[in-house]
């Protein structure tokens, strides 16, 4: 029943995914007129209140049975949520916010390390995705230094690590021709996989290990003592209707206190970007703002002759302009499938362009276009990424916690890779961890040990690529072959970044229109196609997760001076301005849609989109990207 | 009164399906699984008879591989008390699921037992039915309403049928199958997760229950729908029956 609804809706293409996903959607809201509101129901927050005391202890499964008992009878109420619920808290010794590369690295390494030593420490990992894995997206070129040091195992444990690169070729497209270059890259030695499929298996991984993974959960709110230092995360109430007020299956968010708070949220993680505000992280650490880009990017199953397992391509210029930063990528996975996807630096000047539409003009292109004739698109989505390398690198560490991964920035933009850095960072962070749970040491030793790592020789001497590219393509592109082939990123120099992201983009009245091509479905899509292929949704009735600081900015700045630029470069069509009853153009935010790529919140030139985490378990699904 | 709950582990509805390349069915590896929406409702209206002190005990079921335990464990984190897994790796079909149902009803004498009206990856709707045959048992499906009597045994139930809304009225014990208006189902919270992951999972095989699997059916060959083709304006009456005549066919 429910597939035919959603198979003919794909019919209706002028439609966003938004205005036909309502019938499809349990549980319907329009039940509510009748039958429930007869039946007794004793709210569930009395059920589970009477069983959990609030000291930290060894969560180990096997001991659950012994301390349940210890539990009955004492009670703790946390009353220091600003709502008027009380909330539930429940203590670990390390809480950390996401289930990626770093988080689970972190959750793995303190259980190594509490096994090495003899002692146990509870370990939560907070995911807002339905499932771990669910809101991964990656190229991905995997080098697995990291890897290797955290489970040196990896490949007898069945770690989902196959496709050794076997070539690596870079190109310079213009609009009818793909020009080879010496490959800058060395892959040798590097694998192409999901790395979806890989951090599941990191979670499967963790669990062995007793740490306690709580997907379709999403951290919405930090937690400070009175002397501000952060003791933990609260989750978002559940069940909350769009007006606000409290659904049926209202349940209040559970506060997670931690001796230690790790954020590893990926790229402008929501609550990351909170604490490098408050605690001035970006002064204190390298000094430069963050830079990011978009990437979008889908995997296709192709025929079996077209498909050469561990090729991997790199390619540069059309259909960017050459002073737009971005490329894009094709690597050759098991199975058929290819992974295919623009990166675009968001520094981009032009309001009019849309990256999500140059990313589909890409696929076009005379050399790229064979590869996927014949072939099917299995999964879509887009993220965005860091690209301040060095320079951007915050402080880490605050009272409290540290924050690791992506969300602090980790990514080697010449590589084009922040899988391993992320899971060293985490590593490290975890021994930091541990020494400060163990032995009382500072957690500020996280920083010393990220200096004296090889993430920081390695971003170091992979500091001067990105920002060459600020005086243009092919500037960039000889000083980036004198940063590589002569000075060897022994380079005195240091060169910063340009303007911020936001800041970057000119007004319209500088730029025309751009006409894309319409999609012709074989190729090409139109938006509602490829969200449905992220599989991609949330509650609908929620309060919308993108926040306007002032409602009026769209209409009064955003479309008369920048055209609206964000019915643009969402790559999941959340933005859009529909005339009212008046005729006058408004915004309408389908917050469904979100892929929870942080674009807008990254990209809206005055900064007054801000992305908060929706309800817990909504978001795309993505399983092999 | 003890009320089983039947739950089955489908593909997660949010997740787009494809159909595998041998067309022997859909690629179910590495795809999101979730409890059938369906069974959630059943599920939340147990919980709810429950919690009014209309049942001492709620046991949710599953028949399936290994990873059902993952579902019936979402179960337990809603509120179930007990949950019995019937280990199955291969194919099933309705009439296995009914007569395993029949089986574990007959050891757990249970008052009622409820499931979702289908399940949504063979929306086969069928399951219900067969168990309520098997047993014996009155049944209501589709149900959109249910109220119960417990000093009289009777439990009134309205259905959602094509011509409006039935209200029948059942002896317990009774089968139950629920649709999509009978309530809204809660949200597993995360102190509950964390409880049902201790909670013991009771294991049985088909052989225990004395069930022999087998099916008349076989699934020969699963493929997509054909592309729907756009549909012409025409620009005349005359075109259209010419055209109903002759490329169509039908007149």
């Amino acid at each position: 029943m429910l597939r035919l609804i959603s198979s003919s809706s794909k019919s209706k293409s002028s439609k966003t995914l938004a205005s036909y996903s309502v019938p499809i959607h349990f549980p319907n809201p329009h039940h509510l007129s009748g039958s429930s509101a007869n039946s007794t129901k004793i709210p569930p927050l009395n059920r589970y209140l009477n069983r959990f005391s609030s000291h930290g202890f060894a969560r180990n499964p096997a001991n659950f049975a012994d301390f349940n008992q210890n539990w009955s009878g004492l009670r703790n109420f946390s009353c220091e949520s600003s709502s008027s619920v009380r909330r539930e808290t429940l203590n670990y010794d390390v809480v950390i916010v996401g289930a990626g590369p770093a988080g689970l690295s972190a959750a793995i390494r303190l259980k190594q390390l509490c096994r090495e030593n003899d002692v146990d420490f509870s370990v939560c990992v907070v995911e807002k995705g339905a499932e771990v894995g669910a809101h991964i997206l990656s190229g991905n070129v995997f080098e697995p230094r990291a890897l290797n040091e955290l489970l040196p195992n990896w490949k007898q444990e069945e770690a989902p690590i196959h496709v050794p690169v076997s070539s690596d070729k870079f190109w310079l497209l213009s609009e009818t021709r793909a020009f080879p270059f010496p490959s800058p890259f060395n892959n040798h030695g590097n694998y192409v996989i999901s790395l979806s499929q890989l951090v599941r298996w990191l979670g499967a991984k963790a669990e062995e290990l007793g740490v306690e993974i709580y997907p379709g959960f999403a951290a919405s709110e930090i937690l400070y003592d009175t002397s501000d230092k952060v003791i933990g995360i609260a989750t978002n109430d559940m069940g909350v209707a769009k007006d606000g007020s409290k659904k049926e299956t209202f349940q209040p968010g559970v506060e997670l206190k931690g001796r230690v708070t790790l954020f590893a949220e990926g790229c402008r993680g929501s609550l990351s970007e909170k604490i490098i505000s408050k605690f001035n992280l970006r002064e204190k650490g390298q000094g430069q703002h963050q830079t990011y880009a978009l990437g979008i990017k889908e995997v296709w199953e192709i025929s079996e002759e077209k498909h050469d397992a561990g090729s991997v391509l790199h390619t540069l210029g059309w259909p960017l302009d050459p002073k737009t930063y971005g490329g894009s990528f094709i690597y050759h996975m098991k199975d058929r499938q290819v992974a295919i996807g623009l990166v675009v630096a968001l520094n981009y000047r032009n309001p009019f362009l849309n990256p999500y539409e140059e990313f589909q003009k890409f696929k076009h292109h005379p050399a790229v276009r064979p590869l996927l004739e014949g072939g099917t698109v299995l999964e879509y989505g887009a993220r965005t990424l860091n690209e301040g390398g060095y320079q951007s690198i915050p402080y880490p560490v605050f009272p409290g916690g540290a924050i690791i991964g992506c969300s602090a920035g980790f990514l080697n933009v010449p590589k084009i890779k922040g899988s391993h850095t992320a899971i060293k960072s985490g590593m490290l962070a975890a021994e930091s961890a541990f020494g400060t749970l163990h032995k009382e040491s500072p957690l500020e030793n996280f920083w010393d040990s990220l200096k004296s790592s090889w993430i920081w020789k390695e971003l170091h001497s992979a500091r001067n690529y990105r920002p060459a590219f600020e005086y243009g393509l092919f500037p960039g592109l000889a000083l980036s072959a004198l940063e590589h082939y002569v000075m060897k990123g022994r380079s005195p120099w240091t060169l910063k970044h340009g303007k911020p992201d936001h800041e970057a983009t000119d007004e319209a009245k500088m730029w025309r229109t751009i006409d894309y091509p319409k999609p012709d479905g074989v190729i090409s899509f139109d938006m509602p196609t490829s969200l449905y292929r992220s599989n991609t949704n949330h509650d609908h009735d929620q309060p919308a997760h993108l926040r306007l600081k002032d409602p009026k900015n769209p209409e009064n700045v955003n479309l008369p001076i920048y055209g609206g630029p964000e019915t643009r470069y969402c790559p999941a069509r959340v933005y859009e301005y529909i005339a009212d009853e008046n005729g006058c153009q408004k915004l309408q935010i389908n917050a469904q849609n979100c892929l929870h790529c942080k674009a807008c919140d990254i990209k809206d030139p005055k900064q007054n989109i801000k992305w908060t985490v929706p309800e817990g378990g909504g978001g795309p699904g993505y399983t092999v990207m | 009164m003890k009320i089983i709950v039947a739950i089955k582990r489908v593909v997660d509805y949010a997740v787009k399906i494809r159909v595998k390349p041998d067309k022997s069915g859909v690629e179910t590896s590495n795809v999101k699984m979730s409890m059938n929406p369906f069974c959630e409702i059943a599920l939340e209206e147990a919980l709810r008879i429950k919690e009014s002190g209309r049942a001492s005990e709620v046991v949710a079921v599953s028949v399936g591989p290994a990873q059902c335990a993952d579902t019936l464990r979402t179960g337990l984190a809603m509120g179930a008390d007990r949950a019995i897994h019937v280990d199955y790796p291969g194919t099933l079909y309705p009439l296995s699921i009914a007569k395993i149902l029949k089986a574990l009803v007959d050891a757990e004498k249970p008052g009622l037992l409820l499931l979702g009206k289908q399940a949504i990856d063979d929306d086969c709707n069928q399951t219900g039915q067969m168990v309520a045959g098997l047993l014996k048992w009155p049944q209501a499906t589709f149900a959109s309403k249910v109220v119960f009597d417990e000093e009289n045994k009777v439990a009134t139930v309205d259905r959602e049928v094509d011509g409006g809304i039935e209200t029948l009225s059942l002896d317990l014990p009774a089968v139950i199958t629920t649709d999509l208006r009978l309530n809204q189902p809660r949200y597993a919270t995360l102190p509950n997760i964390m409880k049902a992951k201790s909670k013991v999972i009771k294991k049985v095989t088909p052989h225990d229950l004395n069930v022999e699997i087998k099916s008349d059916l076989e699934a020969v060959q699963v493929a997509e729908p054909p592309k729907r083709k756009s549909g012409t304006v025409l620009s005349s009456v005359d075109e259209l029956i010419d055209r109903l005549k002759n490329e169509a066919r039908v007149i």
